[in-house]
């Protein structure tokens, strides 16, 4: 047999327990305020598309060749692409234009699957309201370029495996450029 | 130094009509200025409680959830009734087509008043009561209870099947606990042989022992009807966890329905006002009103021990809103009529038993054992009634 109103006893210390604790122990309190305190999110986590580039300049360390396969690839159609040409008029490996329209944007990651140069990647950014509908929301070249150590101070796992990747087939390349040389240069030795 | 704050409202408001009198205004207009500068003051004093209340109080609820509560407004969020005041002003008055349209603005005025006129008679310092009564708490009670008009008022214009159950919600249960309300102030009326309030207050002075208050909360009846009566009060000014006249998880938002804007604000406002009131009335019958609990603290203002026990018990109120769930209202009546009455009614025997066994430690024992005996008898029947049991399924599984 309780005694009657013992209960409400029991609560009322517990009410009075958080109340005085909430301001001595701060790990009682949950909530992140947000403008002031940002959310640390999961590494995986993902918003829009970026472009990546190498080293310093973003035009130069450009990876993207503009080989359109993201732009035939994405389900909503939010990626435009022109293919630069060069002062004769001859197709060069380099977007003029790289647009992203992420009002349209479902945030698949399809261009990231599909991309063979490692260039397209998944952003973090989440704060792009805006008070147009329009502009503001139409990424260009130069909003979506960033760099290499912006990708990998976001997504560290997934970087160091893409660098590793690039690295390997790099080397591949040079072993194939080299045995090459070797190859052509066999011949020249032969003939001297 | 003391002596001059103890005084200084009366002080103040003598000086400035004599300042008044000295440029020759006439008597009758000085008698009425001498009426508005009291109503004024208690009025301003009320609305900054109720300004300050409005913050304080969801900061508090938040932190007894682990919160932090409004801090965006100004330091730590204090100018929160600003923000909240110019949004209430500049919202959209709406009046719904088929409302009765007259008595749909007539209802948050109605509420107001009688949460104002209740203010006139609470004793809030040593010789401080604006309007001397010799049945004090009768006119309380009865005046206050023109707020159950208000609701009804509010809900029935507002031609609103939801304020109509709303405000049929809140007229049950504030004339259910009117009964145990009035009963347990009866009480202290009866003990103290007076039912002005200035004589309750003064039948609570002086020390026993030199040093214990003879407030009526610390004896065996006057604790059980302090109790009561806040319960009671609790139901009466419509506060958790007996909100459920404005329950919005199954009311919308009960007589409150149909109104926007600063009808709603007023309402909010006559609801807390009229929850100060009855905090103020709660500290006059059993928290010794004005006096000090301890005989080395009367150099403090009395005014300031009584807001400040009143704001001690608005405290509590908060807190009780931050512990208990809202009850179903067959609980609720069922609790009023079944449990708070008979106690009620106990605390009266027992205090009636305490004063003629001579108030000695032979009445101590008698008074405990007349509340402890139904209170154990009455709650343990309650509680079993309202057990939980688990809940058992006849055709499935």
């Amino acid at each position: 047999m309780n005694f009657p109103g013992s209960g409400i006893v029991k609560g009322l210390a517990v009410t009075a327990r958080n109340m005085v604790g909430s301001y001595f122990e701060k790990d009682r309190l949950t909530t992140e305020q947000y403008p002031e305190e940002r959310p640390k999110l999961p590494e995986n986590s993902r918003s829009f598309p970026f472009l990546i580039y190498d080293g310093q300049d973003p035009e130069s360390g450009m990876r993207c060749v503009a080989c359109k396969i993201c732009e035939k690839e994405c389900p909503p159609q939010c990626i435009f692409i022109i293919q630069d040409r060069d002062a004769a008029g001859k197709p060069i490996k380099r977007p003029k234009v790289f647009d992203i329209d992420i009002s349209v944007c479902m945030c698949c990651q399809i261009c990231v699957e599909v991309c063979p140069f490692e260039s397209i990647r998944m952003d973090q950014e989440y704060e792009l309201s805006s008070f147009d509908r329009f502009a503001p929301l139409l990424l260009d070249k130069a909003r979506l370029l960033k760099s290499n150590a912006y990708y990998h101070s976001i997504h560290p796992t997934e970087a160091a495996e893409t660098d590793a990747q690039l690295e390997v087939e790099r080397k591949k390349k040079e072993a194939a450029a080299s045995a090459k040389a070797a190859k052509s240069d066999k011949p020249t030795e032969a003939a001297a | 130094m003391m002596d001059l704050l103890e005084g200084a409202p009366i002080q103040l408001q003598a000086w400035f009509l004599g300042l008044l009198r000295s440029f020759g205004t006439p008597e009758w207009i000085l008698a009425v200025l001498s009426a508005l500068i009291i109503i004024g003051t208690i009025i301003g004093v009320f609305l900054v409680l109720f300004a300050l209340t409005s913050v304080l109080e969801r900061k508090i609820l938040a932190r007894a959830q682990n919160r932090y509560g409004p801090n965006r407004v100004g330091p730590f969020g204090l100018f929160q009734p600003v923000a909240d005041g110019i949004k209430m002003i500049t919202k959209e008055d709406l009046v719904p087509r088929t409302a009765d349209k007259v008595v749909h603005f007539l209802a948050p005025v109605v509420m107001l008043i009688p949460a104002l006129l209740v203010l006139a008679i609470l004793p809030y310092g040593r010789g401080m009561v604006p309007a001397e009564m010799d049945s004090g708490i009768l006119f309380f009670f009865a005046v206050g209870a023109g707020t159950e008009v208000a609701v009804f008022m509010a809900g029935w214009a507002s031609n609103n099947k939801y304020s109509v159950l709303g405000a049929m919600r809140a007229i049950a249960q504030m004339i259910s606990y009117e009964l145990p309300l009035v009963i347990s102030a009866i009480i202290t009326a009866m003990v103290a042989g007076s039912l002005s309030p200035s004589a309750i207050v003064a039948a609570q002075g002086g020390f026993a022992f030199g040093f214990v208050p003879q407030w009526f909360v610390l004896t065996p009846w006057g604790f059980t009807a302090g109790l009561v009566f806040y319960i009671a009060a609790l139901a009466e000014a419509n506060r958790s966890p007996f909100d459920l006249p404005e329950g919005e998880s199954e009311l919308v938002a009960g007589h409150l329905t149909e109104y926007s804007g600063f009808k709603y604000a007023t309402f909010f406002m006559a609801e807390y006002i009229g929850m100060f009131a009855i905090c103020g009335m709660f500290v006059t019958l059993f928290l010794g009103g004005w006096q000090a609990p301890v005989p080395a603290l009367t150099i403090i203002p009395s005014w300031c021990w009584f807001l400040g026990k009143i704001c001690f018990v608005a405290f509590t109120m908060v807190w009780v809103r931050a512990t208990l769930p809202r009850l179903r209202i067959d609980h609720m009546l069922a609790f009023a009529w079944k449990f708070l009455l008979p106690m009620g009614f106990a605390a009266f025997l027992s205090a009636a038993c305490w004063h003629y066994a001579g108030r000695g430690p032979a009445a101590w024992i008698l008074s405990l054992a007349i509340i402890g005996i139904p209170y154990l008898l009455l709650g343990n029947s309650f509680t079993n009634r309202f057990a939980v049991s688990r809940r058992t399924y006849q055709f499935s599984e």
